[in-house]
């Protein structure tokens, strides 16, 4: 366990080191001065030049790469082209909403998947079963900016039910109210796919061993399903979740833009509209991050409950 | 997976090359509801993008005297938008832009994948080690992230979004073709190929190439879906087609705009992108469990 915990943290670190590089190198490798890029075309070389002394840009690349890695090390991210004001502290200030926002989309879609999964297991082959599963496979196919443009249609336009935009001022009430249908879109592709894994998954382990054990020995099916195989069932969700993470940061992005919410998606459409290089860049470097470290921790996780996967790296 | 129950074992058919298991393979897919009602609409979208000139009532990009934002009538069948072009022929021409995207970012990404795959699978082992890292390290970017930091990089065009969907999906198809690649090099009869002197390079061509092509162009076909709602995701935030050029995202994005005006443009914008999803999605979740009952069998 120990030496898996040891590579896997050694692959994240490269990952995210490998990550900035790439970040780093995309930015030079484009023709033309960063410097000029980042002051517009009015720049005038006076300007150019304190800017190019103020990044480094003289500096040999390898020194620049060095001081862009300790920068980030020291939670230095530059500071906002517009306002002046640091970009990490920008970017920490918009990440709650998100954060939000994807672990309530991620909850509700679990607590209605696991059950339903669960449930077309049992049931296999029955009407509910079968529509179940074609209904997944449509949620998992409909890309969630369009779920989110026609949530945002019927129920906030036309039935007037829900806000459409913001993510609410005035108390905890009205924050719920501004999440409901953005969490509505977010999750509900995952509602499909949790409930295929946890039916597949369900399906396997009620034709294992300890489970005909269980019913030879005559114990309830009740208590079969939820003692014995519902644990084991929901295993599989939890690496799903890791990787996941990338599709639910897209999905986010797109709600926040679709219902106008602070965030981390708003922030960078916003950010490269204005080309404003900084917030692009934090941006980038913190969902880069969040992402690596989701993904290094369901693997752990993952590694811990099954020692199969201890052996594969 | 409620259509792999329902499908016949494929396993005494392999092997059956000709005409005889191209009807055995249709026979299978004729069965499957869902995958005929995927292959219906692929087929529906793909025509309609190949005849786009025929089949569009208007001039796609023509802005007209007409209503404006018009609810659908029998001259305009999904109305009018805020500049009073046709919707319908917005979709159509639509349909065009995204399979171009889909089919040159695709192509690109299955043969440099393909390549590196075989460097990977085939090269020494340090070579494979870090080409594996550089791989994950590409995909632990969040595609839409990753798109929005070249998009600033490189401006929003098509050719942008055909460049972020390539290098995103080649780390993807590379991985397949080199486990395969590797799970092959070492079976008899490409060691036997090997003892009768064959180089590397007719290795991989004439006898690992055949065996990895077929996963993954299952493998693509599944993620046209995906490609198709990356361009018009990219293109609904204003970062992928320019306009006028219609696309299935920026009819989205005009009628995004105009919501509270009137809803026809939204609704038009978004059924072509969910019927084309599901249709793909449909046909290829048939095509996998005729074809490859292994391949991806967890997504």
């Amino acid at each position: 366990m120990w030496l898996y915990l040891v590579r896997r943290l050694f692959l994240a670190v490269a990952i995210v080191v490998l990550a900035v590089t790439l970040l780093f190198v995309m930015i030079h490798a484009v023709p033309g001065d960063p410097a000029a890029i980042i002051l517009g075309p009015r720049a005038t070389p006076e300007l150019k030049a304190a800017l190019h002394a103020k990044m480094g840009l003289d500096d040999p690349l390898p020194v620049q790469i060095l001081t862009f890695f300790a920068d980030v090390v020291r939670g230095d991210m530059g500071t906002d082209v517009f306002t002046q004001r640091p970009v990490s502290r920008i970017v920490l200030g918009q990440l709650p909403f998100t954060i939000t926002l994807i672990l309530t989309s991620i909850a509700w879609a679990a607590l209605v998947a696991i059950p339903l999964g669960c449930y077309s297991a049992i049931r296999r082959n029955t009407m509910i079963d079968k529509v179940t599963g074609v209904l997944s496979v449509g949620t998992i196919a409909i890309p969630s900016f369009v779920m989110a443009l026609y949530a945002l249609l019927i129920f906030a336009v036309l039935l007037k039910w829900l806000p459409a935009i913001g993510a609410g001022q005035g108390g905890l009430w009205d924050a719920i109210r501004h999440l409901i249908l953005p969490a509505l879109a977010v999750g509900i592709g995952w509602v499909g796919y949790i409930s295929r894994i946890v039916r597949a998954s369900m399906l396997e382990i009620l034709g294992e061993n300890h489970v005909r054990m269980a019913r030879a020995f005559g114990l309830p099916e009740r208590r079969i399903v939820f003692r014995y195989a519902l644990p084991l069932a929901i295993l599989p969700t939890v690496t799903v979740l890791g990787v996941g993470m990338a599709h639910l940061l897209s999905a986010a992005v797109f709600a926040e833009v679709v219902f106008a919410r602070p965030g981390i998606g708003g922030l960078i459409v916003t950010a490269v509209n204005t080309r404003n290089y900084p917030i692009v860049m934090g941006t980038v470097l913190v969902t880069t991050g969040l992402f690596v470290i989701s993904t290094t921790i369901a693997d752990l996780v993952n590694a811990m409950l099954d020692p199969r996967v201890r052996e594969s790296l | 997976m409620t259509t792999a129950e329902t499908v016949h074992d494929t396993g005494e058919s392999e092997g059956v090359r000709g005409p005889g298991a191209l009807r055995q393979y249709w026979q299978q897919l004729r069965q499957d509801h869902l995958g005929m009602l995927g292959l219906l609409l692929v087929v529906l979208m793909v025509g309609s993008a190949i005849l786009a000139d025929v089949v569009a009532p208007y001039e796609a990009t023509k802005v007209m005297v007409g209503p404006r934002l018009a609810p659908p009538s029998w001259d305009h069948w999904l109305g009018t938008d805020h500049l009073g072009r046709d919707v319908l022929s917005r979709v159509i021409m639509g349909g065009r832009v995204a399979l171009m995207v889909a089919m040159a970012a695709l192509g690109a990404a299955l043969s440099l994948g393909l390549l590196l795959g075989l460097i990977a699978g085939f090269g020494p082992q340090w070579l494979d080690n870090g080409m594996l890292l550089i791989f994950d390290a590409v995909r632990a970017f969040p595609v839409i992230i990753f798109a929005l930091a070249v998009v600033t990089l490189l401006g929003p065009s098509l050719s942008t979004v055909i460049f972020v969907v390539a290098v995103t999906s080649i780390p993807i198809y590379a991985r397949v073709v080199r486990t395969q690649t590797q799970s092959l090099k070492n079976n008899e009869f490409i060691l036997a190929e090997r003892a009768m002197g064959a180089g590397t390079p007719r290795i991989l061509g004439v006898h690992i190439l055949p065996n990895v092509i077929g996963p993954l162009l299952i493998l693509a076909s599944m993620d046209v879906p995906l490609v198709i709602t990356l361009e018009a995701g990219l293109s609904f935030l204003g970062m992928g087609v320019r306009p006028p050029t219609p696309s299935w995202g920026t009819i989205l994005n005009d009628g995004y705009n105009y919501i509270r005006n009137s809803p026809w443009p939204v609704v038009a914008g978004g059924i072509p992108i969910i019927l084309t999803t599901l249709g793909f999605t449909f046909l290829g979740e048939a095509l996998r469990d005729i074809f490859d009952p292994k391949l991806r069998k967890d997504l």
